[in-house]
């Protein structure tokens, strides 16, 4: 049975209310963390748990918490970013939605091990309906006496604020989301300085992700140490992945991670395999910036050893043949599915969410979606394959935040991967307009369901 | 008991110069001068917060500091990163950062229309210098150029929308030089774009600053469009006691006429400061009224300091560009690979060809 | 004139007071949403008011409204479909459902029907890929789209605004 610290109440008949969440269990890491634990303490047991930033970076939380800046007299903040927007994730709202009480529970915890007294969850603006959940159960807790002033007589204020963005992929990257938090253009800012010593109006500022913070609930609860033996090497506790694509059961599914990829796609208490009986043909296992992956190397590694579902063995083989966790965003491609039209939606998508501030990542995502458009409709050319590399070469690693790296990698991934197709599309223009080209030498290395 | 500060030692192509903590790699490099120097589209010093967009100005860092010897991964804006002492950067000198920079000057240039025949900045422009350095002749970008909308900015500034490359230099300009900015970025991603939104004309006193700031012909000076070429007017500093701005100008003259009057500016193409030490912007009213040349005290020909086309022919001191490769090259003088004149017997170096009466012909040679 | 009514107005002084004192251009997002709502676009003119509301300079406003996709500068129909159209929504089948709305309400992608009601458009990804296809109509998601659930929507539209046919 796996092990679930997330989504274990998930069920439960009205877990969005306090009083059936207090039930269960809730708000005790918050009598833990502002009771018994100093800030600097909570901040060290998220350290030994091990925590990486679930957004799609991975970056060790902890780390982050202590990377703080706190010069006298200036107020911190803590931002939850809940700009959920990379094609392919959308575990973030699931927590959001059902399970709203644990999402403010690790904000008061994590608000208190921080040291900020205003908080805010930075929420994507087509998550319309979402605010007024987090904003009940909000004031829930601040009627039970967790949030607002001298939080169960500890002295501790704390409120928390949702913002609601507007339409901006790009308000993810922490930065932009600053930016847009005071009111302007989601522009990312040019580092340093970083946020952690001048974010949202200037003031030491922490980012983090909504699954992130919700799992500093569980870490609190059971302690640091315990948490970071589940999970394996470097990936600790539980991941979050929403499987979306051609399978049979598209959903969030906490995982710990170390189950393998095989087992994540086709056991029934996850994907449940390949819809409608069809074979695997590639996989973009953590959200549609991460490289996408053929089948053969999705479930094996390159060295032919199993690939599982964790940080580590995900990026096995590096860009060459491995991929990233990402944001546990798990896109499913089946048989029938063209990677060029894909490849070309994605880069249509980075077209559409650059800010336009840095040259590279304006005008290269444009010509790159133009020339997948091309090749798509059978009129590209083989030297339109060797340019599409070329500019994404050029875009990658020469932009001001990883907008630019995240429309590049999808379209180097492709033509590493997936060459024989592009070429099929330039040599049968035809041809590629009626038909797909199928599985080739990537196939499946399952046998088609019965 | 002033501590004398300390200074960093930072090496940019083999060239060590030493520094104020807090110089970026741009400004240090701009000490050394010449090609070391990384070239600039959105950087402006006077300009506070521009910079780190255009990535003109990438270069590699590989050495972080003398504690921290080790490499950074990414190629940096050299404009917005600043130096540690014993930092190592490469500019001219790595591959990676030419190479990127050609990249960067080919999506400068993608959506760029090349009207240069009948664009006003032609002669002046950073784009045309920079493509000039890192371009190549052919574009590989086949598809319909961008284009916009057309918005009229008034009686003074003419704004070519194609042309920007959104550097977000007159953004800037007009929020730190007038009370109240009318313009902006509009729209995102490759949709981005100056303008007004409801089509309003720009009339603070300081906005014409906006056409020299401007590192492309987006923003040009509407009293002076299409009257004449720059390199066929003469730049002449003058002043002329204005109670607005400093009234020290530049005219760009041909005959007894002025054609135009802007800023002065250095080699890096940037406004002057003042004889008193302020940066030398200058007021509408001496940029677009004044326009006779009894408005004005001519003290002479301009310095040009600037590697352009407006240097060539015409001025006083011209001064070469300084010439790295030997200091790149850590003192070592460029090797010649070959003499031409090992294999070749025309242009033989002891004949003179200013000597030959007519037309040189091959006998001239073979005597 | 464009004003906001004693309670809207109510609802802007309660989000300002949510940053710190002189920030309250961090209000501007949720106060151009609150127009929205209202007006179902922003007018150049509400823009402005909105800039009075907060003390900024119109162009602050302009800047940041055309840079967010859901603010519209121009009118849209009673109902906006927004259906989305990237990788993992394409591979389930959006570009069916896309030319299914277009043929059923008879129009093009970014026109409204001529009675004023529906305007379709396409996005790009809204974090509902495991339910896909789907679109965004008002506050709410739409999700696992089919051309009989698209029938049913435009029904109910239809019949919501009281024009039955």
């Amino acid at each position: 049975m796996a092990v679930k610290l997330l989504l274990d109440k998930a069920h439960v008949e009205g877990i969005r209310t306090y009083e059936v969440y207090r039930r269960e269990g809730g708000y005790r890491s918050v009598e833990k963390a502002l009771k018994q634990m100093s800030p600097d303490a909570v901040t060290e047991e998220v350290k030994k748990s091990g925590l990486r930033g679930r957004g799609g970076a991975g970056f060790p939380a902890g780390m982050k918490w202590s990377f703080l800046a706190k010069p006298e007299g200036i107020p911190r903040h803590l931002v939850c970013n809940a700009d959920e927007s990379e094609p392919g994730t959308f575990k973030d709202r699931y927590l959001m939605e059902f399970l709203p009480h644990l999402l403010i529970e690790g904000l008061i915890v994590a608000s208190y091990a921080l040291g900020s007294n205003a908080t805010y969850i930075y929420i994507r603006g087509e998550y319309a309906w979402i605010p007024d959940i987090l904003e009940h159960a909000i004031e829930e807790a601040k009627a039970n006496g967790f949030l607002g002033k001298n939080i169960l007589g500890t002295g501790f204020d704390c409120e928390i604020y949702v913002q609601r963005g507007a339409g901006a992929y790009i308000c993810g990257e922490e930065t932009a989301l600053i930016e847009s938090l005071e009111g302007k253009r989601g522009n990312p800012r040019i580092k340093p300085p970083f946020p952690a010593v001048k974010g949202v109006w200037d003031r030491p500022t922490v980012v983090n992700n909504v699954e992130t913070l919700a799992a500093v609930v569980p870490i609190i609860n059971m302690g640091g140490e315990e948490y970071a033996k589940i999970g394996v090497g470097k990936s600790t506790g539980t991941k979050l992945i929403s499987a979306c694509g051609n399978i049979n059961k598209p959903g969030v599914y906490e995982i710990d991670m170390t189950i393998s990829v095989e087992e994540f796609i086709y056991s029934d208490e996850y994907c449940g395999g390949i819809a409608n009986g069809k074979r695997l043909k590639a996989c973009i296992p953590g959200g549609s910036s991460v490289p996408i992956l053929p089948a053969n190397l999705l479930l094996k590694t390159a060295k032919g050893e199993t690939r599982y579902m964790n940080y580590e063995s995900l990026s096995d083989g590096g860009f060459a043949t491995g991929s990233m966790m990402g944001s546990g965003g798990f896109i499913v491609l089946d048989e029938d599915q063209c990677v060029v039209k894909n490849t070309y939606t994605l880069a249509r998508f980075y077209r559409h969410e650059s800010c336009g501030q840095c040259s590279p990542c304006r005008e290269g995502t444009g010509w790159m979606e133009k020339i997948l458009k091309k090749i798509d409709s059978g009129k590209g050319s083989k030297s339109d394959i060797d340019l599409l590399w070329d500019i994404q070469r050029k875009i990658e690693g020469n932009t001001i935040c990883p907008l630019g790296d995240a429309a590049a990698w999808p379209v180097a991934a492709a033509i590493r991967h997936f060459r024989d197709e592009f070429e099929w599309h330039v040599n049968n223009p035809q041809e590629c307009l009626t038909r797909n080209y199928g599985l080739a030498h990537y196939a499946d290395p399952r046998p088609v369901a019965v | 008991m002033a501590e004398e500060k300390k200074l960093f030692k930072v090496t940019i192509d083999n060239i060590t110069v030493d520094v104020e903590p807090g110089t970026t790699i741009l400004n240090a490099a701009r000490l050394i001068g010449g090609e070391v120097a990384p070239p600039a589209m959105c950087y402006y010093s006077k300009l506070k917060g521009s910079g780190g967009k255009c990535r003109t100005c990438l270069v590699e860092v590989a050495a972080g500091s003398t504690a921290d010897p080790r490499p950074m991964p990414k190629l940096v804006a050299s404009c917005r990163t600043t130096v540690m002492d014993g930092m190592i950067v490469k500019n001219i000198t790595s591959e990676r950062v030419i190479d990127a920079r050609n990249g960067v000057v080919e999506f400068l240039l993608l959506n760029h229309p090349l009207d240069c025949p009948v664009c006003d900045q032609a002669g002046e422009c950073h784009l045309q210098d920079l493509s000039y350095e890192h371009g190549k002749e052919g574009t590989r970008y086949e598809f319909n150029r961008r284009t916009f909308k057309k918005h009229d900015l008034g009686e003074y500034i003419q704004l070519h929308m194609t042309r920007c490359i959104l550097c977000y230099r007159c953004v800037f300009t007009a929020d730190q030089l007038t009370n109240k900015r009318e313009h902006g970025v509009l729209d995102r991603g490759d949709h981005s774009e100056i303008a007004t939104f409801i089509e309003k004309s720009l009339h603070n006193d300081f906005i014409g600053n906006v056409i020299d700031v401007c590192p492309v012909g987006a923003l040009t000076d509407k009293t002076f469009r299409f009257k004449n070429r720059v390199w066929f007017t003469k730049p002449m500093d003058a002043h002329r006691d204005c109670p607005k701005c400093s009234g020290e100008v530049q005219l760009w003259m041909r005959g007894e006429e002025v054609y135009r009057v802007t800023a002065r500016k250095d080699e890096w193409g940037e406004v002057k400061d003042t004889t008193d030490g302020k940066p030398g912007w200058i007021c509408n009213e001496c940029r677009f009224e004044k326009k006779e040349a009894r408005d004005w005290v001519i003290e002479g020909p301009s310095h040009i300091d600037r590697h352009s086309v407006i240097s060539q022919g015409h001025y006083e001191k011209l001064v070469t560009p300084k010439d790295t490769l030997p200091e790149v090259m850590g003192g070592r003088p460029p090797k010649l690979i070959m003499d031409i004149h090992d294999v070749s017997e025309v242009n033989r170096p002891e004949i003179k060809l200013s000597e030959i009466e007519g037309p040189a012909h091959s006998d001239d040679f073979n005597q | 004139m464009i004003t906001f009514s004693e309670e809207r107005l109510n609802q802007v002084k309660k989000i300002v007071a949510r940053y710190p004192e002189g920030k309250q251009k961090s209000a501007l997002i949720p106060v151009l949403h609150l127009a929205q709502e209202e007006y179902g676009w922003l007018s150049a003119e509400t823009m402005d008011y909105v800039a009075s509301l907060l003390q900024l300079e119109p162009i602050e406003v302009y800047e940041v409204a055309t840079f967010y996709s859901m603010f519209n500068l121009k009118p849209v129909g009673k109902y906006l479909f927004e259906v989305c159209q990237t990788g993992p929504c394409m591979i389930s089948g959006a570009d069916n459902i896309i030319d299914y709305i277009k043929q059923r309400l008879g129009i093009s992608i970014g026109e409204t029907t001529p009675d004023g009601l529906f305007t379709l458009k396409t996005v790009e990804c809204l974090g509902a890929c495991g339910y896909a296809p789907m679109m965004q109509l008002g506050k709410h998601f739409r999700e696992h789209l089919t051309r009989e659930k698209v029938d049913q929507i435009i029904e109910n539209c239809r019949k919501e605004a009281g024009v039955l046919n």
